[in-house]
């Protein structure tokens, strides 16, 4: 039965987020609770001589100062969660800088008061003498090797080889071949909501809770609990709203581990949270690539081989994420293409900047940019149509499941599992009126330049192996379903609501639905590479499955007959030819007057081929070459997520990360001095998309090819809208700037870069 | 002279307190009234997540000390619905998925229900330039603008 | 919107200890600036200032609120110009009947003005005070030749726009003054004016402006064009003003009017634009605005 599923129900938490009752972090308060400050390096690359705090502790209302000699001994390293590369535990961070300081924002002390503004005051009276060193900023700088930013490994960078049949072989034969360098700059996901924690010791009990967690609350309750040497049931991360993620909230950060530990040694709950300028310095960055990439054709414009080498600024430290984006960029280059042949170094740096991590759709935003701008560039030199050299190399519905060979040192060889890539793009064409609009492709019309560009991607979801639901019935006989993912806003409580629902037959009302605690379920996983959809999803249909199972159990033993039929309908048990009936409120009833309560906990287990979402966006802009304006007059995205759970929210989370991507495309920068200093640290420097930006985006989903690999059919959503935004606007422009022989190669295309590039183009030609 | 007296009202309530001068409005609102509705997304004035209704205009309230609001009437998104009863533009919000994470989503609110009070007559251009100053990180505004357009006929005077 | 200085870091965003005053009377509040001179900050519209204070980029030990003193916010014709007290928000400026006869350029201007939110509470003096070189009233009252009164312990004086604004967030206010009024010349019916931004979103500040006017009249100074956001303040284009004094609105006499500019503009690069491409917009400007006057469009 499948009522709920599939259907636009408007969200369940709306309610409360409407009214302004939601529960962020800074919106908890505890008695007794105490506020951490930190204060944090202004030299981005040095030798700590000295952390003078005594003014700052003298301060009224400050129970404490503390610096990495106070925490000597307790200040472990922070460990890598996923994609770790070989010697990469030698790049890890502790939670305060011990000898060296590797970036601008690193946490050197922290600050213990009674209210956030003394806590502030304090940490503005505390100072450090530093030994200041050449900070390294670049990949040249990194190999240089005249300065190691972790000195006892002897290095800064880090590479290692992926790839598929024979490139070399092919690019020595090829008919036609292209290089290419592309680059996209440093940006970040921006959440609207800063992170922050509360953190509460009970000494009694000796458990140590934590609130404001999310994304991987399992994860981080066992490198806290290691931290703390604690055992892990001792540890609680709690869950609840959390004002957007997008992969950087929710890593263990230094606060992380600094708070919890504070609020045991002091014996008092204590809260940190980070303000906006913090947030620019000590939350992840991401995206700074750049990309060698050579592309080989044949004459009919099959892609016979691509070659590639990746280079990405890792910042100051490993993080938690490892060496994903990296990676990630490397194995999405191909994208839905057969390319039988690549071959891809991918590398890495240490830099001295803040630390770089995942953000929404890491290593394919860069990637998709890459590959699809070559491709672009190879129509033109071919002379055959963008769309249809697209056409002649996309992977077909016959080739599937599509081995995509091996392409991280981390997995195993992936495959495409379904997807009719070539019938979605015809889509896409359609939709954005590509016939129509090749009349004005390239002309100028009342002083604006017209293009249209294309951009194809593939997109995994389903990270993880297992996730967990909980579900228990109430003693009104309504249902609590705890599920592993964590909410930033993707609806999850109102989702997996649907899916349960239809599974019991029950209406919506009558299941809550929570982001559970890690006391509320045994081992739940979280939410992180789209895999809520599929892995909560799943879990969630599992699970209610078995609990429906054993609330049959629970009626026939009600009833007192083992072979009575009984048949099931709207929340009510009835005995076949009968009267009888039982409620799910007697029935729970009936269970705790035997001290037993209906309480089933399920994991799900992915062992089948993890599912890939694909999609193509076409953008048509318009751009000013006197200023460089680019106005973005349509964009459309078409995605396969396979099957839909809630559309109402399929499109809200695409149409966030569309403008998500174009924000990254025309605005968004995070730029270093020659000092390491980051000179775009507030809102008036990082710029955001605002509502007048980008009105004119529309986001569509087609169901052409259910996921085989799991039982509800999804593919996972959330980042396939932003991954191929920038190939599709920088293929437009190119398109449309084509008489000026501009090329776009860099990301972001703000006016005034754009200009610039127009300019040079016009120089060249003279 | 850094310690005051204020009497201000908010949401209709009178609220006397003593406060630090330097106390923003915004964390006056949220830490001494536990009013947690507001929130605190830049401290500088431009993302909008923090903006409520104070005489009746808009504003900032990160921008704004509390002392300031000494004898005026400020309304923030706790006091948009009827009781348990959500407000039009409130249930237009829901109805339009206009919000994701909803920490943006007070401000919004706020700008929208103020701006729509003395100008219902109101354009999805005008919309967008209303919100303008709200940043929003999640919905791409799309639904925002849709919501807000649904929601203002409830706003023009029937005469 | 504040820019933030580069190599300053803090821990938290909550500003400094200040004492606060909120005098009822002009005089007071001159009072209370005289006493503390340079420890002290005036607080109107607090758009730029409270920023600022939150950043720890101003400490001052002292605050003193003038927003509840009487008298200050009139916009009225007076002696043959608009006079805007120093409590004006732009909100007002926007919606007012009495500007739009007056002044219209003011009305357009103000619609660039930051966001919806900014403009309830913003003043135009709190700009002007502020001098950012990117802002638009400034270049405003460049063009419409206005005239300052500053008020202090010491007595009134009015100052003229050229000798208001000095140099980047510098201007004449003495530590003990206090902007109160600003006269501009009212707008003839027959007057030609454009005005037009570019910036890299709605609300920001200029990349480059440019406004101008054109008086039909036999004044002196009757074709006055400034640009804006582009060198450390609005400034007058008297190269390209005298090309089209000498040769009319023709295409040629604009073309070189607007290549001419680079004479009167010390250009500025920044984290957001170069120079270069300032000048380039600047030009780019002047062309369309000087077109539209061309054919006698008042906007």
């Amino acid at each position: 039965m499948r009522n709920f599923t599939g259907a636009p129900i408007p969200r369940e938490e709306d309610a409360r987020l409407l009214r302004g009752r939601g529960s962020y972090v800074d919106d908890l308060h505890l008695e007794g609770m105490l506020h951490a400050a930190i204060f944090r390096s202004s030299t981005a690359h040095g030798r700590i001589k000295h952390v003078e705090t005594s003014e700052a502790g003298c301060l009224p209302g400050v129970l404490g100062v503390f610096t990495a000699r106070d925490l000597s001994g307790h200040l472990k390293p922070i460990r890598i969660r996923v994609a770790g590369l070989p010697r990469f535990e030698e790049f890890l961070q502790t939670p305060l800088a011990i000898d060296k300081v590797r970036y601008v924002g690193e946490p050197v002390a922290i600050v213990v008061a009674e209210t956030p503004y003394i806590a502030e005051d304090a940490a503005s009276l505390i100072s450090l003498e530093v030994d200041e060193l050449s900070p390294i900023l670049t990949w040249d700088q990194a190999v240089e090797g005249k300065q190691f930013i972790h000195e006892a490994t002897g290095t800064n960078i880090t590479g290692n080889f992926i790839g598929r049949g024979n490139a070399d072989e092919v690019f020595n034969s090829a008919y036609y071949t292209r290089r290419e360098r592309f680059s996209v700059q440093r940006h970040t996901a921006m959440p609207m909501e800063t992170r922050g924690l509360v953190a509460d010791w009970n000494a009694a009990a000796e458990t140590m809770t934590v609130y404001g967690a999310t994304k991987i609350p399992f994860f981080n309750r066992l490198s806290l609990s290691q931290m703390l040497e604690l055992p892990e049931s001792s540890v609680i991360m709690r869950v609840g709203d959390a004002g957007g993620g997008f992969g950087v909230r929710g890593e263990f950060y230094p606060e992380d581990f600094l708070v919890p530990f504070l609020a045991r040694k002091l014996n008092r709950p204590i809260k940190w949270v980070e303000d906006r300028r913090e947030h620019f310095m000590a939350t992840n960055h991401a995206r700074e690539t750049y990309c060698d990439l050579e592309i080989a054709c044949d004459r009919d414009g099959i892609i016979q081989g691509l070659r590639a080498r990746v280079v990405v600024d890792l910042g100051a430290y490993a993080r938690g994420t490892g060496s994903t984006a990296p990676a990630r960029c490397g194995q999405f280059l191909p994208g839905p293409y057969r390319i039988p042949n690549y071959t891809c170094s991918v590398n890495a740096y240490f830099s001295n900047k803040t630390p770089s991590g995942t953000y929404r759709g890491p290593g394919r935003f860069e990637a998709n940019f890459f590959r699809e701008r070559i491709i672009d560039m190879a129509a033109v030199d071919l002379k055959i149509d963008r769309a249809e050299l697209r056409r002649r190399n996309f992977v077909t519905p016959n080739e599937m499941p599509f081995n995509m060979g091996k392409l991280t040192t981390y997995e195993p060889a992936a495959e495409f599992d379904s997807g009719d890539y070539p019938s979605l793009f015809e889509t896409a064409l359609v939709r954005i009126n590509w016939n129509w609009l090749q009349t004005v492709q390239g002309r100028e019309v009342d002083g604006w330049y017209h293009g249209v560009g294309l951009s194809c991607f593939v997109e995994s979801g389903a990270g993880g192996a297992t996730e967990q639901a909980r579900i228990r019935l109430t003693e009104d006989g309504s249902i609590d379903l705890f599920v592993g993912a964590t909410s930033s806003g993707q609806g999850h409580e109102t989702v997996f609501s649907q899916v349960c629902a239809d599974v019991l037959g029950l209406p919506l009302y009558k299941i809550r639905v929570k982001c559970a605690s890690t006391d509320e379920i045994a081992a739940g996983v979280g939410s992180f590479h789209s895999r809520s959809a599929v892995m909560s999803g799943n879990a969630v249909r599992q699970t209610a499955q078995t609990f429906l199972e054993s609330l049959r159990a629970a009626a026939i033993d009600y009833f007192g007959r083992p072979n009575v039929e009984l048949s099931w309908n709207g929340g009510v048990f009835s005995q076949e030819g009968t009267d009888a009936k039982v409620t799910l409120a007697v029935l729970a009833a009936h269970m705790a007057a035997k001290r037993e309560v209906i309480d089933i906990t399920d994991t799900f287990v992915n062992v089948k081929q993890k599912p890939f979402s694909y999609g193509t966006n076409a953008a048509h802009v318009a751009v000013d070459p006197r200023t460089g304006r680019v106005k973005l007059l349509d964009f459309v995205a078409i995605e396969d997520i396979g099957t839909i759970l809630n559309p109402l929210i399929a499109h809200g989370q695409s149409e966030g990360a569309i403008v998500q991507g174009l924000g990254g495309v025309f605005l968004e920068r995070l730029v270093y001095d020659e000092d390491g200093q980051l000179t775009t640290a507030s809102f008036a420097d990082y710029l955001l998309p605002t509502a007048i930006d980008f009105p004119n985006i529309r986001a569509e989903f087609v169901n052409l090819a259910p996921a085989p690999g799991n039982p509800l059919g999804a593919k996972g959503a959330g980042e396939g809208g932003l991954v191929a935004v920038a190939g599709a606007i920088g293929n437009a422009i190119s398109a449309a700037l084509a008489s000026l022989n501009v090329q776009v190669r860099e990301l972001p295309v703000s006016p005034p870069r754009l200009w610039e590039l127009i300019n040079q183009a016009q120089e060249n030609a003279d | 002279m850094s310690f005051h007296i204020i009497k201000t009202t908010v949401n209709g309530i009178s609220a006397d307190r003593e406060v630090e001068s330097r106390l923003t409005l915004a964390d006056f609102l949220r830490h001494d009234l536990r009013l947690t509705g507001t929130h605190i997304g830049c401290e500088h004035g431009v993302c909008g997540a923090c903006t409520v209704i104070v005489e009746g205009k808009a504003v900032r309230s990160c921008l704004i000390f509390a002392v300031q609001v000494d004898g005026k009437h400020v309304n923030t998104v706790e006091g948009l619905a009827d009781g348990e009863e959500l407000s039009p533009l409130q249930q237009s919000f829901r109805k339009h998925h206009a919000l994701q994470c909803g920490f943006c989503t007070s401000g919004i609110l706020n700008s929208a229900h103020a701006f729509l009070q003395e100008n219902p007559e109101i354009t999805p251009d005008r919309v967008r330039e209303l919100i303008s100053g709200n940043i929003c990180r999640c919905t791409g505004y799309v639904r925002i603008v849709n919501a807000i357009m649904d929601a203002a006929p409830n706003y023009r005077k029937i005469t | 919107m504040t820019r933030v200085a580069v190599d300053w870091v803090s821990s938290a965003m909550k500003p400094a200890s200040f004492d606060y005053f909120r005098p009822d009377t002009l005089e007071e509040a001159a009072a209370l600036l005289a006493t503390y001179g340079d420890d002290a900050k005036l607080l109107a519209g607090g758009q730029t200032l409270v920023p600022m204070m939150n950043f720890r980029l101003a400490t001052p030990r002292v605050l003193i609120d003038i927003n509840e003193i009487k008298g200050l916010d009139f916009i009225q014709q007076q002696n043959g110009s608009l006079c805007l007290g120093a409590l004006v928000r732009w909100h007002e400026i926007e919606s007012s009947s009495v500007v739009a006869q007056s002044n219209p350029m003011l009305g357009e201007a103000v619609r660039s003005v930051a966001h919806y939110q900014i403009r309830n509470r913003g003043t135009w003096a709190g700009s002007c005070a502020h001098a950012d070189p990117a802002a638009e009233f400034p270049a405003v009252a460049l063009i419409s030749k206005a005239r300052f009164t500053l008020f202090s312990t010491r007595g009134r004086r009015v100052v003229s726009v050229d000798e208001f604004f000095l140099g980047p967030l510098t201007t004449a206010l003495t530590p003990d003054e206090i902007l109160v009024d600003v006269e501009m010349p009212l707008f003839n019916s027959n007057t030609i004016w454009a005005f037009e931004e570019f910036a890299l979103r709605n609300g920001d500040f200029a990349i480059a402006g440019v406004a101008v006017v054109i008086e039909p009249n036999d004044q002196e100074d009757f074709i006055r064009f400034v640009s804006f956001g582009v060198s450390d303040k609005a400034c007058r284009l008297r190269t390209a003003e005298s090309v089209i004094a000498t040769s009319g609105l023709t295409h040629e006499a604009i073309d070189e009017a607007a290549a001419s500019i680079k004479n009167d503009i010390d250009a500025r690069s920044d984290i957001h634009a170069s120079a270069d491409y300032r000048l380039a917009l600047t030009k780019a400007l002047l062309e369309r605005t000087l077109h539209r006057a061309s054919v006698g469009h008042k906007q």
